[in-house]
């Protein structure tokens, strides 16, 4: 059979390169320069999938990426296995392994094809209308529907494949390599643009390279030898970059496009190592030449959907490009003249044509008169009503239509064929302009959108601009380029064209049949099997819209975004509604253009790039102690050290009790550091915090609190007076970033005229705290030139000092309620000083801690962590901190906002103490807070948001936010857990030393 | 992605760029004088129009300066762009 079909015509094929591949697990040969669309047609493979819903046999429908059918999965092996790849762009290579998608247990015999004989029952809307009731048996519908309804498998493992993002600037993108993407590029490029030109294919010309048609020539040649020569002299300038292979994914605003640019998969598999797989092209464009092109519309017919049903375009591409016919006995079903050129093709290398059928009762075309004189029957102004073969088209059958193309008269002939060309006509690849923002308007001669509203500096020419003839193709390119580049137009003087073609059409988006339309299964989306009695069900239903008639019948909502049947629905609808064309909106064509792979969108950014994270100076030491990580923000902070199999809380435990008995160290560099300086720098200060900043002298720290300008709690931290006009301000991990930002907005925006500069240091200082009853001893070890009396050296305060002579500052303040040190040293120090405090402590068992320890010291003083006690509803009053408001400062951010009516009720949340009733319990954060169980429904009070044992106090404690919790002190309330109800009491806050004896003890 | 040409550094992607709401809105001088719902009024009530905009802008991964913006919400184009206490450009 393939020797009937393979004619060794084509240049683009180069058989003395076999290739053999596998499909659906048979071994089959093609040649280098197939796709394994081709190779399977070469091989009579018509039947590739099974359609989404009725599981109907499906064939290679087009030779393009509009294909809708021809989805199969690509699997070289398990870790490269790819889904929804469509076979009309697959380049075949040595090894290729794939396999239909759609189907179970196989193409040839699937269960699910019951479905086809239930379909009277499963209309559109079938899945919404049945299995949403009732809601709870929905997970059992959906084990069966997904099982059934397979789109491929995704991979279970990495992607081996390398993958990388490439950016481009250039003055001028060309997309599409067509005969005017090749024109516009040429005139571009050598009037001193640097230009880009891409196409999706693997060769450079689109539909013209094959066009050898007497038909159809340019400068008195050929049209393909003209082209060839063109291609050869552009290939050749030096400011044009041409890529193949490489599809236009997105167009942004501001032209800004994204494209995939493919370089191994069409190599053998052995030949791809270490090679970038795929390349993500981040191209920003000057001016876009958009020329896509048009895609051939089907027509829409009962039955139109049987393998062995192509495109007419597609039959002559893979003729003339490939050297493949699809059939050995034709038949061509056409509107519009497009057809005959496929006719020209097939009667060219002999190719049986039994008969065209043509809507039209008027053909006037020289093409048309040529395929005449070949003795081809040709059926004037009549229809294919019905097709019939369920693996293969065998026959069809049609009828003679009514004057108005609204019914169909006469009697019905039957006519035998294996392959059946559908040509109705073109619609202009629109999807990259209208992504773009463009407005389309709608051109009633020949129905079609064109682009009319251009959003940004681009053009649409050729066939996506609704020029069809190659004469005026050419003629409009060339003026359009010099118009739009601003260019004589010197490359082309004069172009002389003759074509067969006429572009008379008659245009039936639905033709009609026999039968009524409920008996019919004429197909508008091929992938999702919506079909013209769907639409019209939805209108009938009382859906207008386009995007809700789309949604519910599912068309143009598969992989190829109904990029065949999107027209028809259209037309169907404003025939069945009685509208105009594009009343109802048209559909909204989405990124990407055709389905990328993730490796592609992440490019490098994967394994440890996928998110960065931040190191501390000391993370090496963290590293070689054991420590467990957290993440803050993007930073890697040490969790906790855990010591010969401890778990968390035995680490946590035993680092808190080391920390109030003797001395732990903690590693504080990740807090937000913001070097305040100028000699507004006080008075700025006063503005963003709510307490009092101007009588703060220097050498003196300060605990601030700032707020949001609704009043809510926003960061916090301790600010120290460095000199006269020169602050360090510290914020929290996580809020680094925000507080920076928020400070520079005000200062910028709001009070310009303050003279106050800011500037991130945060990773410019390690910061080492030292804290407990002995850090005094060690931290005196560590700089004993430092003059550690509480005369001297007082809680809140800060001292410049040297490390073998390496400056430092050394603040002493506390986040533990211990006596306690920072010292704040130039980072790449950090871990050097680090180590020193440590050899300094062994004496008196300094102990590392980490996050969790320090989160539990602080609750056991009852301070907050902004972010985990706070949420953004909570003001100073309600976390009970009125101490740190002002109330003689004259305003600060947020101040207005502390008496609104609503932040002065008295039932807000109030952040509170809890404790069990049973000291052993400790309370799960973010559990609910309730005083009544029995109420029905119960009513929330508030949520625990920090828990721990407390092994210094020896009981569980706890934070919470209670509603009105402030008077609620030693009232008893109800967590209510899953299996049991944990009493509490509403205690004080601080649960630990409220009297600040640990804090200014003498050491 | 919108290409923006910030008055200080010059066209720069948009990435670069935050977003910081409605322009021209002046943080009252005198807070405390005013009413529960004048305050409101400044910090919750924002336009959203559907058309020419007013908006705040900094480039935050650049010059760290805000700046303000004249954007069509309709179609994307930015009509101008001016520093922070200048006068909008076009009406
Ligand atoms: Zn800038």
């Amino acid at each position: 059979m393939s020797n009937n079909l393979r004619f060794k015509t084509s240049k683009f094929i180069d058989e003395t390169y076999r290739i053999s591949f596998k499909f659906n697990n048979k071994t089959y040969f093609g040649f280098k320069g197939d796709t394994l669309a081709s190779a399977l047609l070469a091989n009579g493979i018509h039947l590739v999938g099974r359609s989404f819903k009725y599981h109907r046999p499906r064939g290679i429908m087009t030779s393009g990426s509009e294909e809708p059918n021809a989805i199969i999965q690509l699997h070289d092996n398990s870790s490269r296995t790819e889904p929804n790849v469509r076979a009309t762009e697959v380049e075949i290579y040595e090894g290729l392994v794939a396999s239909s998608q759609n189907c179970w247990p196989s193409v040839n015999f699937d269960v699910g094809g019951i479905n086809n004989l239930l379909s009277p029952i499963l209309p559109a809307g079938f899945y919404y209308k049945t299995f949403m009731w009732p809601a709870s048996f929905w997970e059992k519908y959906e084990y069966f529907i997904r099982k059934s309804a397979g789109l491929g498998k995704s991979p279970k493992v990495a992607d081996p494949d390398i993958y990388e993002h490439k950016y481009i600037h250039c003055d001028v993108l060309v997309i599409g390599a067509g005969i005017s993407g090749i024109i516009a590029s040429k005139m571009a490029a050598k009037n001193g643009f640097k230009t880009l030109l891409v196409d999706e294919k693997s060769y450079l010309g689109g539909s013209s390279i094959y066009d050898n048609s007497e038909f159809s020539k340019i400068n008195n040649q050929i049209t393909s030898s003209w082209l060839e020569k063109e291609i050869n002299e552009i290939s050749k300038l030096e400011n044009l970059e041409i890529k193949i292979r490489t599809s236009v994914a997105a167009f942004h605003g501001y032209n800004f496009l994204l494209a995939r640019e493919n370089l191994t998969d069409h190599l053998p598999i052995n030949q791809r190592e270490n090679k970038v797989r795929q390349r993500l092209l981040k191209i920003r464009a000057k001016k876009v030449i958009t020329a896509t092109g048009s895609i051939e519309r089907p027509l829409i017919f009962d039955n139109n959907d049987r393998p062995g049903i192509l495109l007419s375009s597609a039959i002559k591409k893979y003729i003339d490009l490939y050297g493949v016919a699809c059939g050995e006995n034709n038949i061509l079903f056409t509107n519009n003249d497009t057809a005959y050129e496929t006719a020209m093709s097939l009667i060219q290398r002999g190719i049986k044509i039994n008969a065209i059928i043509d809507n039209r009762e008027q053909i006037d075309s020289k093409i048309s008169y040529e395929v005449e004189k070949n003795n081809i029957e040709i059926y004037k102004g009549y229809t294919v009503v019905d097709t019939y073969g369920y693996k293969r088209i065998n026959k069809i059958s049609i009828m003679k239509l009514s004057k108005d193309g609204q019914t169909v008269i006469g009697d019905k002939t039957k006519l035998n064929c294996d392959c059946l060309g559908v040509s109705g006509g073109w619609t202009p690849a629109v999807h990259l302009f209208t992504q773009s923002g463009g407005k389309l308007k709608f051109r009633e001669e020949d129905q079609i959108f064109i682009p009319n509203v251009y959003p940004s500096d681009q053009i649409s020419i050729g066939s996506c601009n609704g020029d069809f003839g190659l004469e005026e193709i050419i003629k409009n390119t060339l003026s359009s380029i010099k118009k739009f580049l601003d260019i004589d137009n010197s490359e082309y003087k004069t172009v002389e064209t003759i074509s067969g073609l006429n572009q008379s059409k008659r245009n039936i988006w639905l033709l009609p049949s026999d039968k009524s339309i409920g008996k019919t299964k004429s197909f508008v989306d091929y992938q999702n099997d919506a079909t013209a009695k769907d639409i019209k069900l939805a209108l009938r239903e009382g859906f207008r819209s386009i995007e809700h008639v789309k949604r519910y019948t599912t068309t143009g909502m598969g992989t190829d975004q109904g990029k065949l049947g999107n027209m028809h629905a259209l037309g169907i609808i404003s025939e069945t509604a009685g509208t105009k064309m594009g009343e109802h909106g048209t559909t909204t064509f989405r990124p990407p253009y055709t389905p990328l792979t993730f490796g592609t969108i992440v490019g490098r950014n994967v394994g440890e790039f996928f998110d960065i994270f931040r190191r501390t100076p000391i993370h090496d030491w963290h590293v070689a102690n054991h420590a467990e990580f957290e993440n803050v923000g993007q930073w890697k902070r040490a969790w906790y050290y855990p010591k010969d199999n401890e778990n968390m809380h035995q680490a946590v435990q035993r680092e808190s009790k080391a920390a109030r008995d003797s001395a732990g160290i903690l590693d504080a560099s990740t807090l937000g550091k913001i070097d305040i300086q100028g000699t507004d720098a006080s008075e700025f200060l006063n503005r963003v915090y709510t307490n009092a900043w101007s009588k703060l002298a220097v050498g003196k720290c300060r605990y601030g609190l700032m707020l949001n300008e609704d009043g809510m709690v926003y960061d916090d931290g301790v600010t120290t007076r460095l000199g006269e006009n020169h602050y360090i301000m510290t914020t929290t991990t996580g809020g680094a970033a925000n507080v920076l930002g928020k400070l520079e907005d005000y200062l910028q925006t709001e009070w310009p005229e303050l003279d106050v500069y800011l500037s991130s240091v945060t990773d410019h200082y390690a910061t080492i705290s030292v804290c407990g009853p002995n850090s005094k001893k060690i931290v005196s070890k560590v700089i004993p030139d430092l003059d550690l009396s509480d005369e001297k050296f007082p809680h809140m305060s800060f001292k410049n000092a040297k490390i073998d002579n390496i400056k430092c500052r050394v603040m002493r303040i506390s986040f533990t309620g211990e006596h306690s040190y920072e010292i704040n040293i130039q980072a790449n120090y950090g871990k050097s000083v680090w180590e020193k405090c440590m050899e300094a402590g062994k004496d008196f068992n300094i102990t590392p801690y980490g996050t969790e320890t320090m989160h539990l010291l602080r609750a056991e003083k009852g301070f907050i962590i902004v972010g985990q006690d706070t949420d953004a509803t909570m003001t100073p009053i309600d976390l009970q901190m009125d101490w740190i408001v002002s109330k003689k400062k004259y305003d600060f951010i947020g101040k207005r906002s502390l008496y609104r009516s609503d932040t002065i009720r008295e039932d807000r949340k109030q952040l509170v103490g809890l404790l069990t009733e049973n000291p052993e319990e400790v309370l799960e954060e973010g559990a609910q807070i309730v005083a009544d169980i029995k109420k029905s429904p119960i009513e929330m009070l508030g949520h625990v948001t920090s828990s721990y044992y407390s092994p210094n106090l020896k009981k569980s404690i706890a934070l919470g936010v209670v509603k009105g919790g402030k008077n609620m002190l030693g009232q008893k309330l109800i967590i209510p857990m899953e299996n049991k109800n944990i009493n509490v009491t509403v205690a004080d806050p601080v649960f630990l030393d409220k009297e600040g004896e640990r804090l200014n003890a003498k050491l | 992605m919108f290409l923006i040409n910030c008055p200080f550094c010059g066209e720069r992607e948009q990435s670069e760029f935050k977003a910081g709401g409605e322009a021209h809105i002046v943080r009252p001088k005198q807070p405390t004088e005013l009413s529960d719902d004048e305050w409101a009024e400044y910090l919750f009530m924002r336009k959203n129009i559907k058309g020419v905009q007013f908006e705040r802008w900094n480039h935050v991964h650049g010059c760290r300066k805000w700046f303000n913006m004249v954007r069509d919400t309709s179609n994307d184009q930015i009509k101008a762009v001016y520093k922070m206490g200048e006068k909008p450009p076009v009406e």
